[in-house]
């Protein structure tokens, strides 16, 4: 795949996710578009997996924190061929095994997630294992930066460092924002690199709509031997659709089909400037 | 998939618990400085924007940190606030638990945990989402009065008798308009069933959400088929109203229970428990959430899968009361 066909892929991906989240009345719209290209990105150039031999042992795992998008997960992984883009069509159906969230029940889903807080204990585990079994596979997780303010993250980030664990990258999806506003009216997060840092961790910070900058953070290996990475990916709530962007409302919003209309117009103008 | 239509010709449709407890809360925020709300990221799902616009004072926020969130209203409680700690009841009573245990009941600090979108009301969002073990883990806990209000009566009793208690109490409510159940009885204690339907033949003892399609299975069980059952909102959960158990259990009549929740541990569990230990016989089945990998589907459409409707609880009345199928 090409920089430009990548870049096309994005906003592929954004219309896709729309489409399912628009069919199913239901959605994380506006943290499903700030992390689509870091998913992107991971699963079309950085990580080692095979929709045919997805339990294959030595595949890189990625194991999605803010489970609450699944939207960007279920369309990275339809897309990649992990099953075909149709079963979407049942997202949040009666009966159907796509949830609002990631479930194992899924080909490609490494980790049932959804409650927040969770997936960088799990990763810490998963980079521990590698370690023991002196294998070299990566271990990748997504967080929200109002899911920081769970306690969990801060344990797991010491577990982290102390056991040296280079071989485990946390992206943070630093939209600035959650449910009830910003971080820093919420819960201040910042100075979250400060923070991770006094933790013992290598950070380095990316513009997270650069898919270049999000390739070259996350496939050259740890920012620095012996201790874990954190990317933090700057990004913009809903970005790609501009009366989401930065709009509150847009966390679980649900577009009607004028503004569902008036998204894919928008994304499609977008691919003609790539 | 809707509930029956039948309720239309005799109840009356009310709000949600969810708008019932907004409103109480800025009511008596209105009047006692002491009313605080404490939120992890939660003011949304609870409804409780308006409230933190008119009394920016009365409200912690806490971020998304369930745990920071019940440990911090420990310490307002021990201060002397009335502190409400309102979050998604599958986080509070699972995320929080050991502070829950700790230090809510063990260390008697008078919380008013409020599980907000409780049960299955989060629908397709799947298992991280539903509360369906939270009876079940409170129950084990001492100290903890466990509450699921059937209506909108029910509901603002019950948070205005929160407020007013000096213990631990954990209240838990979803977000569906609910008609009003036996209007004419406007009483209220916490351990006090209320019976919302009389009749002798059957008795179904539900809680929450559940109690509506109860009261639809004995209305169709009195129209098809003659049978006249007593209806009762146990909304108090533990201290359970054994005495009304005995008097249910009294003429022999079959007793079914109806929850959302799962079947270990929970209202049937514990009627059960109290009826088999005190030498009652009645035909008896539980009605709830099995334990297996839930359905995806909206709240409705796992009700009607469960046969937490008013067909599907019928249709257990008829096979306890072997009725012809
Ligand atoms: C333990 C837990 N508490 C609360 C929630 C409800 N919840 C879902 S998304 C969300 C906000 C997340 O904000 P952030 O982490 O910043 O995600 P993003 O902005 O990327 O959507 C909350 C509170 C949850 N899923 N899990
Ligand atoms: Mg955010």
């Amino acid at each position: 795949m090409t920089d430009k066909e990548l870049q096309l892929k994005s906003i592929h991906l954004r219309k896709m996710l729309l489409k399912y989240i628009y069919k199913a009345k239901a959605g994380h719209t506006g943290g499903s578009l700030s992390s689509i290209d870091i998913l992107n990105v991971l699963y079309n150039r950085v990580l080692h997996v095979d929709p045919e031999n997805f339990k294959d042992p030595n595949r890189d795992r990625y194991i999605q924190s803010k489970g609450h998008c699944v939207e960007a997960l279920f369309s990275t992984l339809g897309d990649r061929g992990f099953f075909p883009e149709s079963d979407l069509e049942t997202l949040c159906q009666y009966q159907s095994h796509y949830i609002g969230h990631p479930t194992k029940k899924i080909n490609g889903v490494e980790q049932n997630t959804g409650g927040l807080g969770h997936g960088l204990s799990i990763c810490v585990g998963e980079a521990l294992a590698a370690k023991m079994d002196g294998k070299a596979h990566r271990v990748f997780t997504l967080m929200g930066d109002g899911e920081l303010a769970e306690g969990s993250n801060w344990e797991a980030a010491m577990t982290g460092a102390h056991y040296k664990l280079d071989n485990l990258y946390a992206i943070l999806d630093y939209n600035k924002q959650q449910i009830t506003g910003d971080n820093q009216d919420v819960m201040n997060t910042a100075p979250v690199r400060d923070k991770f840092e006094a933790f013992g961790w290598a950070v380095k910070e990316v513009d997270g709509h650069n898919l270049k900058e999000l390739e070259e953070a996350l496939n050259n290996g740890p920012i620095q031997e012996g201790k874990p990475s954190l990317i933090i990916a700057h990004t913009i709530k809903g970005k790609g659709v501009s009366y989401m962007e930065r709009v509150l409302k847009w966390h679980h919003g649900v577009p009607t089909p004028e503004q569902f209309e008036l998204a894919n117009m928008e994304l499609d103008e977008a691919a003609t400037l790539i | 998939m809707e509930l029956d239509k039948i309720e239309e010709k005799e109840l009356i449709m009310g709000k949600a618990n969810l708008e019932v407890f907004s409103e109480t809360m800025q009511d008596m925020a209105a009047h006692d400085r002491d009313i605080i709300a404490v939120t992890s990221d939660s003011r949304g799902s609870g409804k409780l924007v308006p409230f933190g616009q008119k009394y920016p004072e009365q409200i912690v926020e806490i971020g998304i940190a369930e745990q920071n969130l019940v440990g911090v209203a420990a310490g307002l409680a021990s201060a002397g606030k009335k502190a409400f700690a309102v979050s998604p009841a599958c986080f509070l009573s699972a995320r929080a638990l050991e502070q829950i245990k700790n230090d809510v009941a063990y260390s008697d600090n008078p919380v008013k945990l409020i599980g907000i979108s409780a049960g299955v009301s989060y629908g397709a969002l799947g298992t991280t989402h539903h509360s369906l073990h939270d009876y079940a883990v409170l129950r084990a806990i001492n100290n903890m009065t466990i509450v699921a209000p059937a209506d909108n009566f029910e509901t603002e009793m019950a948070i205005r008798k929160a407020a007013e208690l000096d213990k631990p109490v954990y209240i838990r409510f979803g977000k569906k308009a609910m008609p009003f159940l036996n209007p004419e009885d406007q009483s209220f204690e916490f351990g006090k069933g209320r019976v919302v339907r009389r009749g002798d033949d059957l008795a179904i003892i539900a809680t929450g959400e559940t109690v509506y399609p109860s009261w639809q299975a004995a209305k169709l069980l009195e129209d098809e088929y003659g049978i006249k059952t007593t209806v009762v909102s146990m909304h108090t959960i533990k201290p359970l109203d054994t005495d009304l158990l005995e008097e249910l259990s009294a003429n022999g009549r079959p007793i079914i229970t109806v929850e959302e929740h799962m079947v270990n541990g929970g209202l049937g569990e514990a009627c059960a428990s109290y009826l088999l230990q005190n030498g009652k016989t009645n035909p008896f089945r539980i009605i709830a959430i099995p334990d297996e990998y839930t359905v995806t589907g909206s709240q409705v459409e796992i009700f009607n899968h469960y046969g937490i409707s008013g067909q599907g609880i019928m249709k257990n009345a008829k096979e306890l009361l072997k009725l012809e199928v």
